[in-house]
């Protein structure tokens, strides 16, 4: 098998509530090796998509296919390949965690000598060596958590869909998480759902935003990460500087005066006129004393993306 | 598969104070009016020795317990059946079922399977006292098999049909009340029906008891066995459909 197989395919999918569309025309796919998160603000659709991916649900129109498999027409075979933990992970509060990974293994079809074997491994990677004669009941929301993780990779799958999985994690456990899931990408498909900007930054190698049921951006990490380089520098002076002046620097766009004696200078991309400014200044006598580049984060991105798109419709 | 489903029923029945609280009220229950009828033989045992084919001991006192373990069934259902599917509902543990590669109709036979094993062991421990008779006098081995036939036959449609409940709703209690509901007007509704023309035949095939009662009197009818199978079936077919509906829902 190549690296590179499309292991996840949707092909025009949308999803009708009564006359509210939740998903809209969504097309993507995720090869093997990939981690996509899935980015959007509460409402925007995120996991009407995954349970269409994972089968929970018919979508109205257009199709899903995972690993070639259609999930309409043949859903065992598509559900084979397929590990999910869902918003709220799906534990029996009445059994104890091994018993629930044996459960989950029997489902399935890890034939009964496999077993032991794939609970043990599920448990290590996700940190439940120590929990697997407990009720999940009587767990913790961070380990009930990760039963639920286990759960979704006790059977190898290729496609693992994981709905917030760091939800209700604290900072260790959400960095061994995202180690978790960096891991599973190697070899796999994941695709993650979230509302928090810096996880995508941390985990994903190619994020996808979507607003009101819309893909509004579908880009590699690395595309995201030039988009958001920044164009604006913020410069503080002791005297007032003449502003004509550095308007008249070639890489500056535009100046903006900001309160204290500060200014907001947009330049070209990829042009930096902090070397030219600073020249300037010493020549002028205006007392620079502070230059930074403005943080332009995949906040202001999603901002600017989800903003515009809310506009337009 | 299904065993697994099946099984993981069982386990959670036997894990919470429900399964065991029901056998034993039921034990109860049924050793009192066991105790009646052993004493209305004893009482008529005398004036039956002299009569030409009298009824025995399997007519007096074994079908007739198996009668009132199928009238106990009827009150029973609703608690043992609730569960079914509307608690996987209420505890978000579905999404399990649904991402696994099974079919809905591999679901609905591992949960039918599972509360089938509990409703056995009812009627096993119901059949432990008229057997108990065996140590002082002899059983109709036919009247009797004939009987628990057509017990085991009344718990698969009610089963099935606490199941069907079970699936439409979220709430555990809404589903015991509709699955009480619906059994106990098929157990009811010839009340009124008597003797009035075809419609009243009607009513009176529908009547769940109708189709029991021969059973009890050692009467292998075909048609009563299609009564039970037929209900049972479709309420099955009902719960695979609801399940698959889970799936397209507007809600």
């Amino acid at each position: 098998m190549s690296r590179s197989e499309v292991l996840v395919e949707t092909d025009a999918v949308s999803r009708y509530y009564g006359k509210s569309v939740a998903v809209a025309d969504m097309s993507f796919a995720i090869r093997r090796g990939e981690v996509l998160g899935f980015l959007g603000p509460n409402g925007a659709g995120k996991t009407t998509t995954m349970q269409m991916l994972t089968g929970n649900l018919a979508p109205s129109k257009g199709r899903v296919l995972i690993a070639g498999h259609d999930m309409q027409t043949a859903p065992e075979q598509a559900k084979r390949h397929l590990g999910y933990l869902p918003e709220h992970p799906p534990l029996y509060r009445d059994m104890t965690v091994d018993e629930y990974l044996d459960y989950c293994a029997t489902l399935h079809s890890i034939p009964r000598k496999g077993r032991k074997a794939a609970r043990e491994r599920a448990k290590a990677r996700c940190g439940l060596t120590e929990v697997g004669g407990r009720l999940t009941a009587n767990l913790s929301k961070g380990f009930q958590q990760r039963v639920g993780l286990a759960q979704a990779i006790i059977h190898e799958p290729d496609v693992v869909v994981l709905d917030e999985p760091t939800v209700g994690l604290d900072p260790i456990q959400i960095r061994e998480v995202r180690g978790l899931i960096r891991e599973l990408g190697e070899d796999r498909a994941v695709i993650l759902s979230t509302h928090i900007l810096s996880e995508v930054q941390a985990s994903c190698d190619r994020v996808q935003i979507i607003h009101r049921g819309q893909l509004v951006l579908n880009e590699g990490i690395k595309e995201l990460a030039a988009r958001m380089e920044s164009q604006v520098l913020i410069a503080a002076f002791r005297k007032t500087p003449d502003q004509g002046l550095i308007q008249g620097l070639a890489e500056v766009r535009s100046v903006d005066v900001l309160e204290d004696r500060r200014l907001r200078i947009t330049h070209e991309p990829g042009r930096d006129p902090t070397d030219a400014l600073v020249r300037l200044s010493v020549a002028q006598d205006w007392g620079l004393y502070e230059i930074n580049p403005e943080q332009s984060s995949l906040e202001s991105v999603f901002v600017e993306l989800t903003g515009a798109a809310a506009e337009t419709s | 598969m299904i065993r697994a489903i099946a099984g993981r029923e069982w386990r959670a029945l036997f894990l919470s104070p429900l399964a065991f609280i029901i056998l034993g009220v039921t034990q109860v229950i049924l050793a009192r009016l066991f105790l009646g009828h052993v004493n209305l033989f004893l009482m008529l045992q005398g004036r039956l020795a002299s009569l030409p084919n009298a009824p025995g001991l399997t007519t007096l006192v074994a079908t007739p317990l198996l009668g009132n373990t199928g009238v106990l069934l009827l009150l029973i259902t609703p608690l043992a059946t609730m569960r079914l599917i509307a608690d996987e509902r209420a505890q978000r543990t579905l999404p399990l079922l649904y991402s696994a590669p099974l079919s809905s109709t591999q679901i609905v036979l591992g949960k039918y399977l599972g509360i089938l094993g509990f409703y056995g062991v009812i009627i096993l421990m119901s059949l432990a006292m008229p057997l108990s008779l065996l140590l002082g006098g002899e059983l109709d081995w036919g009247t009797l098999s004939c009987g628990l036939l057509g017990l085991v036959l009344l718990a698969a449609t009610l089963a099935a049909i606490g199941l069907f409940m079970s699936t439409l709703t979220r709430h555990p209690a809404v589903a015991a009340m509709a699955t009480f509901g619906a059994v106990f007007f098929l157990w009811i509704v010839d009340y009124a029906g008597h003797a009035r023309g075809a419609g009243g035949a009607v009513v009176a095939y529908l009547s769940i008891v109708n189709h029991y009662e021969p059973f009890l009197r050692g009467l292998f009818d075909t048609s009563n066995v299609a009564y039970y199978l037929g209900l049972t079936v479709t309420c099955l077919l009902f719960s695979v459909r609801r399940l698959e509906l889970d799936r397209v829902s507007v809600r």
